[in-house]
Protein backbone atom coordinates (compact mmCIF):
# COMPACT_ATOMS: atom_id res chain seq x y z
CA UNK A 1 0.00 0.00 0.00
CA UNK A 2 1.60 3.59 -0.94
CA UNK A 3 1.28 5.93 1.61
CA UNK A 4 1.93 9.76 0.45
CA UNK A 5 0.31 11.40 2.90
CA UNK A 6 3.47 10.55 5.77
CA UNK A 7 6.31 13.18 5.32
CA UNK A 8 8.64 11.06 6.30
CA UNK A 9 11.33 9.33 4.00
CA UNK A 10 11.94 6.55 7.00
CA UNK A 11 8.82 5.81 9.79
CA UNK A 12 8.92 3.03 12.13
CA UNK A 13 5.79 2.69 14.14
CA UNK A 14 5.97 0.11 16.86
CA UNK A 15 8.02 -2.51 14.82
CA UNK A 16 8.89 -5.24 16.38
CA UNK A 17 11.07 -8.56 15.39
CA UNK A 18 11.46 -11.74 17.28
CA UNK A 19 14.02 -14.63 16.96
CA UNK A 20 11.95 -17.92 17.76
CA UNK A 21 11.21 -17.03 21.29
CA UNK A 22 13.48 -13.88 21.19
CA UNK A 23 12.19 -10.81 20.82
CA UNK A 24 15.20 -8.43 19.15
CA UNK A 25 12.64 -5.37 18.77
CA UNK A 26 10.32 -4.32 21.09
CA UNK A 27 8.31 -1.65 19.77
CA UNK A 28 10.70 0.73 18.08
CA UNK A 29 9.18 3.76 16.79
CA UNK A 30 11.16 5.90 14.57
CA UNK A 31 10.59 8.98 11.78
CA UNK A 32 13.22 9.98 9.80
CA UNK A 33 12.92 12.67 7.54
CA UNK A 34 14.45 13.55 3.72
CA UNK A 35 17.89 13.97 4.34
CA UNK A 36 18.22 13.63 7.84
CA UNK A 37 21.51 11.80 9.08
CA UNK A 38 20.73 9.28 12.22
CA UNK A 39 23.54 8.10 13.92
CA UNK A 40 22.37 4.35 15.97
CA UNK A 41 24.56 2.97 19.01
CA UNK A 42 24.67 1.05 21.42
CA UNK A 43 25.74 -2.14 23.06
CA UNK A 44 26.40 -5.00 21.15
CA UNK A 45 23.09 -6.90 20.44
CA UNK A 46 20.72 -4.38 21.43
CA UNK A 47 18.81 -4.30 18.06
CA UNK A 48 20.77 -1.92 15.69
CA UNK A 49 21.40 -4.51 13.11
CA UNK A 50 18.05 -5.80 13.19
CA UNK A 51 16.42 -2.43 12.99
CA UNK A 52 18.27 -1.47 9.36
CA UNK A 53 18.03 -4.74 8.61
CA UNK A 54 13.77 -4.46 8.77
CA UNK A 55 14.06 -1.35 6.97
CA UNK A 56 15.18 -2.70 3.78
CA UNK A 57 13.91 -6.24 4.57
CA UNK A 58 16.56 -8.58 4.42
CA UNK A 59 15.12 -9.11 8.08
CA UNK A 60 10.90 -9.31 8.42
CA UNK A 61 9.11 -7.36 11.05
CA UNK A 62 6.72 -9.03 12.63
CA UNK A 63 4.52 -6.28 13.95
CA UNK A 64 4.08 -2.71 13.51
CA UNK A 65 4.30 -0.98 10.41
CA UNK A 66 7.49 0.24 8.39
CA UNK A 67 7.17 3.16 5.67
CA UNK A 68 9.84 3.74 3.25
CA UNK A 69 9.32 6.84 1.21
CA UNK A 70 6.03 6.24 0.75
CA UNK A 71 6.10 2.52 0.22
CA UNK A 72 4.76 0.40 3.26
CA UNK A 73 6.76 -3.10 3.58
CA UNK A 74 3.98 -5.65 3.57
CA UNK A 75 5.04 -9.14 2.16
CA UNK A 76 4.26 -7.83 -1.45
CA UNK A 77 7.54 -8.64 -3.51
CA UNK A 78 6.45 -5.91 -5.73
CA UNK A 79 6.83 -3.65 -2.84
CA UNK A 80 10.26 -4.92 -1.57
CA UNK A 81 11.70 -4.85 -4.49
CA UNK A 82 10.36 -0.87 -5.08
CA UNK A 83 11.82 -0.37 -1.06
CA UNK A 84 14.94 -2.07 -2.17
CA UNK A 85 15.68 0.27 -5.46
CA UNK A 86 15.61 3.31 -3.07
CA UNK A 87 17.85 2.05 0.44
CA UNK A 88 21.43 1.16 -0.75
CA UNK A 89 23.05 -0.90 2.74
CA UNK A 90 26.76 -0.99 3.26
CA UNK A 91 27.91 -3.97 5.90
CA UNK A 92 30.64 -4.59 8.38
CA UNK A 93 32.51 -7.26 6.15
CA UNK A 94 32.10 -5.38 3.38
CA UNK A 95 30.59 -8.05 1.49
CA UNK A 96 32.18 -7.44 -2.35
CA UNK A 97 31.57 -10.29 -4.61
CA UNK A 98 34.99 -11.28 -4.49
CA UNK A 99 34.93 -12.76 -8.25
CA UNK A 100 34.36 -9.81 -10.03
CA UNK A 101 36.88 -6.49 -10.27
CA UNK A 102 36.01 -3.51 -8.26
CA UNK A 103 34.32 -1.96 -11.45
CA UNK A 104 32.42 -5.65 -12.08
CA UNK A 105 30.55 -5.24 -8.74
CA UNK A 106 29.38 -2.01 -9.22
CA UNK A 107 28.57 -2.68 -12.71
CA UNK A 108 26.74 -6.38 -12.05
CA UNK A 109 23.15 -4.97 -10.42
CA UNK A 110 22.68 -1.82 -12.61
CA UNK A 111 23.12 -4.47 -15.76
CA UNK A 112 20.92 -7.01 -14.17
CA UNK A 113 18.35 -4.99 -12.12
CA UNK A 114 18.25 -2.01 -14.21
CA UNK A 115 19.12 -3.23 -17.62
CA UNK A 116 21.68 -0.82 -18.34
CA UNK A 117 24.01 -1.92 -21.28
CA UNK A 118 27.51 -2.74 -20.19
CA UNK A 119 29.15 0.54 -21.51
CA UNK A 120 27.39 2.58 -19.55
CA UNK A 121 26.91 0.45 -16.90
CA UNK A 122 31.36 0.64 -16.68
CA UNK A 123 30.74 4.55 -17.38
CA UNK A 124 28.51 4.79 -14.24
CA UNK A 125 31.17 2.37 -12.14
CA UNK A 126 33.30 4.80 -13.09
CA UNK A 127 31.91 7.56 -11.88
CA UNK A 128 31.19 6.37 -8.49
CA UNK A 129 34.50 5.24 -8.22
CA UNK A 130 36.13 8.32 -8.60
CA UNK A 131 33.39 9.86 -5.68
CA UNK A 132 34.97 7.17 -3.54
CA UNK A 133 38.71 8.51 -4.88
CA UNK A 134 40.15 5.07 -6.10
CA UNK A 135 39.07 4.71 -9.87
CA UNK A 136 42.49 3.63 -10.29
CA UNK A 137 41.55 0.19 -8.78
CA UNK A 138 39.16 -0.41 -10.65
CA UNK A 139 40.37 -3.32 -12.27
CA UNK A 140 41.44 -4.88 -8.76
CA UNK A 141 39.50 -7.86 -7.36
CA UNK A 142 38.62 -7.45 -3.97
CA UNK A 143 41.87 -9.54 -2.67
CA UNK A 144 43.68 -6.71 -3.92
CA UNK A 145 42.39 -3.90 -1.87
CA UNK A 146 43.11 -2.47 1.26
CA UNK A 147 39.98 -2.82 3.79
CA UNK A 148 39.30 0.85 3.18
CA UNK A 149 39.82 0.33 -0.33
CA UNK A 150 37.08 -2.29 0.02
CA UNK A 151 34.61 -0.62 2.03
CA UNK A 152 34.89 2.47 -0.46
CA UNK A 153 33.99 0.19 -3.30
CA UNK A 154 30.91 -1.40 -1.45
CA UNK A 155 29.59 2.19 -1.29
CA UNK A 156 30.33 3.00 -4.77
CA UNK A 157 28.13 -0.18 -5.40
CA UNK A 158 25.19 1.11 -3.67
CA UNK A 159 25.69 4.13 -4.89
CA UNK A 160 25.03 3.02 -8.66
CA UNK A 161 21.85 1.93 -7.85
CA UNK A 162 21.16 5.81 -7.06
CA UNK A 163 19.47 5.17 -3.12
CA UNK A 164 17.83 7.97 -2.33
CA UNK A 165 18.48 6.18 1.25
CA UNK A 166 21.75 4.80 2.53
CA UNK A 167 22.07 2.74 5.27
CA UNK A 168 25.26 1.66 6.80
CA UNK A 169 25.72 -1.41 9.50
CA UNK A 170 29.16 -0.54 11.74
CA UNK A 171 31.06 0.23 8.58
CA UNK A 172 33.88 0.85 10.10
CA UNK A 173 34.21 -1.78 13.01
CA UNK A 174 36.32 -4.30 10.50
CA UNK A 175 39.08 -1.72 9.41
CA UNK A 176 42.16 -1.21 11.02
CA UNK A 177 42.39 2.31 12.58
CA UNK A 178 44.62 3.82 9.65
CA UNK A 179 42.11 2.93 7.29
CA UNK A 180 38.79 4.29 9.47
CA UNK A 181 38.86 7.72 7.84
CA UNK A 182 38.97 7.02 4.21
CA UNK A 183 35.96 5.20 4.58
CA UNK A 184 34.24 8.25 7.12
CA UNK A 185 35.84 11.08 4.95
CA UNK A 186 33.32 9.48 1.86
CA UNK A 187 30.57 9.32 4.10
CA UNK A 188 30.78 12.55 5.35
CA UNK A 189 30.86 13.47 1.66
CA UNK A 190 27.87 11.50 1.09
CA UNK A 191 26.29 12.94 4.04
CA UNK A 192 27.05 16.80 2.52
CA UNK A 193 25.46 15.88 -0.60
CA UNK A 194 22.39 15.11 0.97
CA UNK A 195 21.87 11.61 1.20
CA UNK A 196 19.41 10.56 3.65
CA UNK A 197 21.56 8.10 6.19
CA UNK A 198 21.39 5.95 8.77
CA UNK A 199 24.51 4.87 9.90
CA UNK A 200 25.31 2.46 13.01
CA UNK A 201 28.44 3.18 14.43
CA UNK A 202 30.28 4.01 17.74
CA UNK A 203 32.58 6.49 16.07
CA UNK A 204 31.05 9.38 18.03
CA UNK A 205 32.91 11.88 16.20
CA UNK A 206 31.43 11.33 13.21
CA UNK A 207 28.38 11.57 15.08
CA UNK A 208 28.96 14.90 16.26
CA UNK A 209 30.25 16.29 12.87
CA UNK A 210 27.45 14.73 10.99
CA UNK A 211 24.44 13.34 12.93
CA UNK A 212 21.21 15.63 13.01
CA UNK A 213 19.57 13.02 15.64
CA UNK A 214 21.90 10.16 17.66
CA UNK A 215 19.66 7.01 18.44
CA UNK A 216 20.95 4.75 21.35
CA UNK A 217 19.26 1.24 21.76
CA UNK A 218 19.48 -1.05 24.43
CA UNK A 219 17.62 -4.33 24.83
CA UNK A 220 15.43 -4.05 21.75
CA UNK A 221 14.46 -0.51 22.21
CA UNK A 222 14.95 3.16 21.30
CA UNK A 223 16.21 4.57 24.78
CA UNK A 224 16.84 7.57 23.94
CA UNK A 225 17.20 10.24 20.62
CA UNK A 226 18.43 13.59 20.56
CA UNK A 227 20.36 15.78 18.36
CA UNK A 228 24.20 14.98 18.89
CA UNK A 229 24.81 17.93 21.40
CA UNK A 230 22.07 17.35 23.65
CA UNK A 231 22.77 13.53 23.17
CA UNK A 232 25.87 14.21 24.64
CA UNK A 233 26.20 16.43 27.09
CA UNK A 234 22.45 16.08 29.01
CA UNK A 235 21.43 12.62 28.15
CA UNK A 236 18.20 12.08 30.13
CA UNK A 237 18.83 7.77 30.69
CA UNK A 238 20.75 6.19 33.02
CA UNK A 239 21.41 3.49 30.49
CA UNK A 240 22.78 6.35 28.21
CA UNK A 241 24.87 7.85 30.44
CA UNK A 242 26.47 4.68 31.23
CA UNK A 243 26.97 3.48 27.59
CA UNK A 244 28.49 6.83 26.69
CA UNK A 245 31.14 6.80 29.41
CA UNK A 246 32.31 3.32 28.45
CA UNK A 247 32.62 4.13 24.72
CA UNK A 248 34.05 8.08 25.23
CA UNK A 249 36.47 7.12 27.86
CA UNK A 250 38.60 5.45 24.84
CA UNK B 1 59.46 -66.20 -9.79
CA UNK B 2 60.65 -64.65 -12.10
CA UNK B 3 60.14 -61.00 -13.21
CA UNK B 4 60.64 -60.10 -16.90
CA UNK B 5 60.74 -56.20 -16.90
CA UNK B 6 60.88 -56.01 -20.41
CA UNK B 7 57.52 -57.71 -20.06
CA UNK B 8 55.94 -54.53 -18.72
CA UNK B 9 57.11 -52.35 -21.62
CA UNK B 10 55.96 -55.18 -23.93
CA UNK B 11 52.91 -54.86 -22.77
CA UNK B 12 52.23 -50.96 -22.59
CA UNK B 13 51.23 -50.50 -26.02
CA UNK B 14 48.13 -53.30 -26.02
CA UNK B 15 47.60 -51.73 -22.92
CA UNK B 16 47.48 -48.12 -23.79
CA UNK B 17 45.12 -49.27 -26.50
CA UNK B 18 42.59 -49.56 -24.05
CA UNK B 19 43.37 -46.44 -22.44
CA UNK B 20 41.11 -45.17 -25.47
CA UNK B 21 37.95 -46.81 -23.97
CA UNK B 22 38.72 -45.86 -20.61
CA UNK B 23 39.01 -42.42 -21.56
CA UNK B 24 36.01 -42.75 -23.68
CA UNK B 25 34.02 -44.10 -20.65
CA UNK B 26 35.50 -41.67 -18.35
CA UNK B 27 34.69 -37.89 -20.72
CA UNK B 28 30.98 -39.29 -21.39
CA UNK B 29 30.00 -40.43 -17.87
CA UNK B 30 31.93 -37.34 -16.48
CA UNK B 31 29.63 -34.97 -18.47
CA UNK B 32 26.26 -36.73 -18.50
CA UNK B 33 27.13 -36.90 -14.48
CA UNK B 34 27.86 -33.31 -14.13
CA UNK B 35 25.02 -32.60 -15.88
CA UNK B 36 22.74 -34.60 -13.89
CA UNK B 37 24.21 -33.69 -11.15
CA UNK B 38 23.23 -29.65 -11.75
CA UNK B 39 19.55 -30.86 -11.91
CA UNK B 40 19.99 -33.08 -9.03
CA UNK B 41 21.55 -30.16 -6.38
CA UNK B 42 18.87 -27.62 -7.68
CA UNK B 43 16.32 -29.98 -6.55
CA UNK B 44 17.47 -30.40 -3.52
CA UNK B 45 19.16 -27.15 -2.08
CA UNK B 46 15.25 -25.73 -4.00
CA UNK B 47 13.28 -26.26 -0.39
CA UNK B 48 10.54 -27.86 -1.71
CA UNK B 49 10.15 -31.04 -0.83
CA UNK B 50 8.49 -32.90 -3.58
CA UNK B 51 11.84 -32.02 -5.35
CA UNK B 52 14.41 -32.38 -2.78
CA UNK B 53 13.30 -35.95 -1.08
CA UNK B 54 13.33 -37.19 -4.51
CA UNK B 55 17.13 -36.08 -4.87
CA UNK B 56 17.87 -36.71 -1.31
CA UNK B 57 16.54 -40.13 -2.01
CA UNK B 58 18.61 -40.55 -5.39
CA UNK B 59 21.96 -39.34 -3.98
CA UNK B 60 21.56 -41.92 -1.14
CA UNK B 61 21.30 -44.97 -3.04
CA UNK B 62 23.51 -44.17 -5.54
CA UNK B 63 26.49 -43.26 -2.85
CA UNK B 64 25.05 -45.95 -0.50
CA UNK B 65 25.83 -48.54 -3.24
CA UNK B 66 29.00 -50.44 -4.47
CA UNK B 67 29.28 -49.15 -8.17
CA UNK B 68 29.70 -52.68 -9.29
CA UNK B 69 27.01 -53.52 -7.73
CA UNK B 70 24.96 -50.52 -9.95
CA UNK B 71 26.99 -51.72 -12.76
CA UNK B 72 25.76 -55.49 -12.68
CA UNK B 73 22.14 -54.46 -11.91
CA UNK B 74 22.17 -52.21 -14.86
CA UNK B 75 23.80 -54.81 -17.85
CA UNK B 76 22.51 -57.99 -15.44
CA UNK B 77 19.71 -56.92 -13.98
CA UNK B 78 17.52 -54.92 -16.98
CA UNK B 79 18.32 -57.29 -19.20
CA UNK B 80 15.62 -59.76 -16.84
CA UNK B 81 12.96 -57.91 -18.08
CA UNK B 82 10.75 -59.36 -20.76
CA UNK B 83 9.87 -55.70 -21.28
CA UNK B 84 12.83 -54.10 -21.26
CA UNK B 85 14.04 -56.55 -23.93
CA UNK B 86 10.63 -55.61 -26.18
CA UNK B 87 11.35 -51.74 -25.73
CA UNK B 88 13.43 -49.29 -28.30
CA UNK B 89 15.64 -48.96 -25.19
CA UNK B 90 16.89 -52.50 -25.51
CA UNK B 91 18.58 -51.02 -28.74
CA UNK B 92 20.94 -49.10 -25.73
CA UNK B 93 20.82 -51.32 -22.70
CA UNK B 94 22.22 -54.37 -24.60
CA UNK B 95 25.14 -52.67 -25.33
CA UNK B 96 27.85 -52.89 -21.88
CA UNK B 97 29.54 -49.93 -23.44
CA UNK B 98 26.13 -48.09 -22.95
CA UNK B 99 25.40 -50.12 -19.75
CA UNK B 100 28.45 -48.78 -18.55
CA UNK B 101 28.08 -44.88 -19.11
CA UNK B 102 24.62 -44.94 -17.79
CA UNK B 103 25.86 -46.63 -14.49
CA UNK B 104 28.51 -44.49 -14.40
CA UNK B 105 26.69 -41.59 -15.00
CA UNK B 106 24.11 -41.87 -12.75
CA UNK B 107 26.81 -42.39 -9.76
CA UNK B 108 28.41 -39.85 -10.71
CA UNK B 109 25.77 -37.48 -10.88
CA UNK B 110 24.90 -38.46 -7.01
CA UNK B 111 28.27 -38.03 -5.83
CA UNK B 112 28.88 -34.68 -7.93
CA UNK B 113 25.12 -33.40 -6.54
CA UNK B 114 27.01 -33.79 -3.23
CA UNK B 115 29.83 -31.89 -3.71
CA UNK B 116 28.37 -28.92 -5.66
CA UNK B 117 26.06 -29.06 -2.34
CA UNK B 118 29.07 -28.03 -0.40
CA UNK B 119 30.17 -25.87 -2.58
CA UNK B 120 27.25 -23.43 -2.77
CA UNK B 121 26.70 -23.94 1.47
CA UNK B 122 30.33 -22.98 1.33
CA UNK B 123 29.73 -19.45 0.01
CA UNK B 124 29.20 -16.64 2.42
CA UNK B 125 25.75 -15.86 3.57
CA UNK B 126 27.34 -12.10 3.54
CA UNK B 127 27.08 -12.19 -0.39
CA UNK B 128 23.41 -12.94 -0.55
CA UNK B 129 22.93 -10.35 1.79
CA UNK B 130 24.69 -7.48 -0.39
CA UNK B 131 22.97 -9.32 -3.76
CA UNK B 132 19.20 -8.85 -1.93
CA UNK B 133 20.05 -5.34 -0.62
CA UNK B 134 21.12 -4.27 -4.55
CA UNK B 135 17.61 -6.10 -5.62
CA UNK B 136 19.07 -9.09 -7.38
CA UNK B 137 16.66 -11.61 -7.66
CA UNK B 138 17.24 -15.03 -6.26
CA UNK B 139 17.62 -16.63 -9.68
CA UNK B 140 20.40 -13.28 -10.61
CA UNK B 141 21.79 -14.53 -7.21
CA UNK B 142 22.56 -17.75 -8.14
CA UNK B 143 23.40 -17.33 -11.32
CA UNK B 144 26.12 -14.12 -11.20
CA UNK B 145 27.01 -14.77 -7.08
CA UNK B 146 26.49 -18.28 -6.04
CA UNK B 147 27.40 -20.08 -8.88
CA UNK B 148 31.03 -18.83 -9.96
CA UNK B 149 31.91 -19.23 -6.57
CA UNK B 150 30.89 -22.82 -5.38
CA UNK B 151 32.10 -23.70 -8.61
CA UNK B 152 35.40 -22.86 -7.29
CA UNK B 153 35.07 -24.40 -4.06
CA UNK B 154 34.15 -27.49 -5.68
CA UNK B 155 37.03 -27.77 -7.64
CA UNK B 156 39.29 -29.78 -5.93
CA UNK B 157 36.15 -32.40 -4.69
CA UNK B 158 35.52 -33.00 -7.62
CA UNK B 159 38.87 -33.48 -8.71
CA UNK B 160 38.70 -36.65 -6.47
CA UNK B 161 35.52 -37.74 -7.65
CA UNK B 162 37.04 -37.67 -11.19
CA UNK B 163 40.44 -39.75 -10.51
CA UNK B 164 37.79 -42.33 -8.33
CA UNK B 165 35.34 -42.72 -11.77
CA UNK B 166 38.50 -43.14 -13.76
CA UNK B 167 39.41 -45.70 -11.24
CA UNK B 168 36.22 -46.96 -11.21
CA UNK B 169 35.92 -47.64 -15.20
CA UNK B 170 38.10 -50.82 -14.62
CA UNK B 171 34.87 -52.43 -13.41
CA UNK B 172 33.95 -52.57 -17.24
CA UNK B 173 36.11 -55.53 -17.65
CA UNK B 174 33.80 -57.50 -15.93
CA UNK B 175 30.93 -57.48 -18.05
CA UNK B 176 32.63 -58.61 -21.56
CA UNK B 177 34.89 -54.57 -22.38
CA UNK B 178 38.37 -54.40 -22.94
CA UNK B 179 39.01 -51.42 -21.29
CA UNK B 180 42.80 -50.98 -19.84
CA UNK B 181 42.36 -53.34 -17.26
CA UNK B 182 40.15 -55.99 -19.96
CA UNK B 183 43.28 -55.90 -22.37
CA UNK B 184 45.25 -56.43 -19.24
CA UNK B 185 43.46 -59.44 -18.35
CA UNK B 186 43.60 -61.16 -21.53
CA UNK B 187 47.22 -60.26 -21.49
CA UNK B 188 47.92 -62.42 -18.73
CA UNK B 189 45.81 -65.03 -19.53
CA UNK B 190 47.84 -65.87 -22.34
CA UNK B 191 51.51 -64.66 -20.25
CA UNK B 192 50.61 -65.86 -17.04
CA UNK B 193 52.10 -62.75 -15.74
CA UNK B 194 50.26 -61.01 -13.84
CA UNK B 195 53.18 -58.57 -12.06
CA UNK B 196 54.45 -56.94 -15.14
CA UNK B 197 51.31 -56.81 -17.05
CA UNK B 198 49.62 -55.24 -14.48
CA UNK B 199 51.96 -52.67 -13.00
CA UNK B 200 52.27 -52.13 -16.81
CA UNK B 201 48.35 -51.62 -16.41
CA UNK B 202 49.20 -49.12 -13.28
CA UNK B 203 51.74 -47.13 -15.11
CA UNK B 204 48.72 -45.89 -17.98
CA UNK B 205 46.05 -45.28 -15.28
CA UNK B 206 49.01 -43.14 -13.57
CA UNK B 207 49.49 -41.50 -16.93
CA UNK B 208 45.63 -40.42 -16.90
CA UNK B 209 45.63 -39.52 -13.40
CA UNK B 210 48.32 -37.22 -13.78
CA UNK B 211 46.52 -35.65 -16.95
CA UNK B 212 43.44 -35.09 -15.03
CA UNK B 213 45.71 -33.57 -11.85
CA UNK B 214 46.87 -31.49 -14.57
CA UNK B 215 43.70 -30.21 -16.02
CA UNK B 216 41.86 -29.65 -12.21
CA UNK B 217 45.44 -27.76 -10.94
CA UNK B 218 44.28 -25.63 -14.19
CA UNK B 219 41.64 -25.25 -14.02
CA UNK B 220 41.61 -24.06 -10.00
CA UNK B 221 44.12 -21.55 -11.16
CA UNK B 222 41.77 -20.27 -13.54
CA UNK B 223 38.91 -19.92 -10.91
CA UNK B 224 41.20 -18.42 -8.45
CA UNK B 225 42.48 -15.62 -10.05
CA UNK B 226 40.98 -13.35 -7.68
CA UNK B 227 41.70 -15.10 -4.86
CA UNK B 228 45.42 -14.70 -4.69
CA UNK B 229 46.34 -11.05 -3.92
N1 LIG C 1 19.28 -14.44 12.64
C1 LIG C 1 19.19 -14.42 13.98
N2 LIG C 1 18.74 -15.49 14.66
C2 LIG C 1 18.64 -15.48 15.99
N3 LIG C 1 18.96 -14.43 16.77
C3 LIG C 1 19.38 -13.31 16.17
C4 LIG C 1 19.55 -13.27 14.74
N4 LIG C 1 20.00 -12.03 14.42
C5 LIG C 1 20.13 -11.37 15.59
N5 LIG C 1 19.76 -12.13 16.63
C6 LIG C 1 19.76 -11.73 18.03
O1 LIG C 1 19.05 -10.52 18.13
C7 LIG C 1 19.70 -9.64 19.02
C8 LIG C 1 20.00 -8.35 18.35
O2 LIG C 1 20.99 -8.58 17.36
P1 LIG C 1 21.57 -7.42 16.45
O3 LIG C 1 20.46 -6.66 15.86
O4 LIG C 1 22.54 -8.03 15.54
O5 LIG C 1 22.31 -6.52 17.54
P2 LIG C 1 23.38 -5.38 17.33
O6 LIG C 1 23.51 -5.09 15.87
O7 LIG C 1 22.88 -4.23 18.10
O8 LIG C 1 24.66 -5.90 17.91
C9 LIG C 1 20.95 -10.37 19.53
O9 LIG C 1 20.66 -10.93 20.79
C10 LIG C 1 21.17 -11.45 18.51
O10 LIG C 1 21.73 -12.56 19.11
MG1 LIG D 1 25.14 -5.37 14.60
Amino acid sequence: MADKTSAAMIQLDRVTKSFGSFQALKGVDLAIERGQKVVVCGPSGSGKSTMIRCINRLEEHDGGRIVVNGIELTTSVKDIDAVRREVGMVFQQFNLFPHLTAAENLMLAPRLVRKIPRKEARELAMHYLERVHIPEQADKYPAQLSGGQQQRVAIARSLCMKPEIMLFDEPTSALDPEMIKEVLDVMVELARDGMTMIVVTHEMGFARSVADVVVFMDNGEIVEQAPPQDFFHQARSERTKAFLSRILTH
Amino acid sequence: MNFEISLIWESLPKIAEGAELTVRLHLLSLVFGTVLALGLVLMRISGIAILSWPAFAYIYVFRGTPLLVQVFLIYYGLAQFEFIRASPLWIILREPFWCAIIAFSLNVAAYTAEILRGGIQGVDQGLHEAGRALGLSTSQRFIHVTAPIAIRLSLPAYGNEMISLMKGTALVSLITMYDITGVARTIMARTFAPYEIFISAAIVYLGLTWLIQRAIAHAERRFSRYVRA
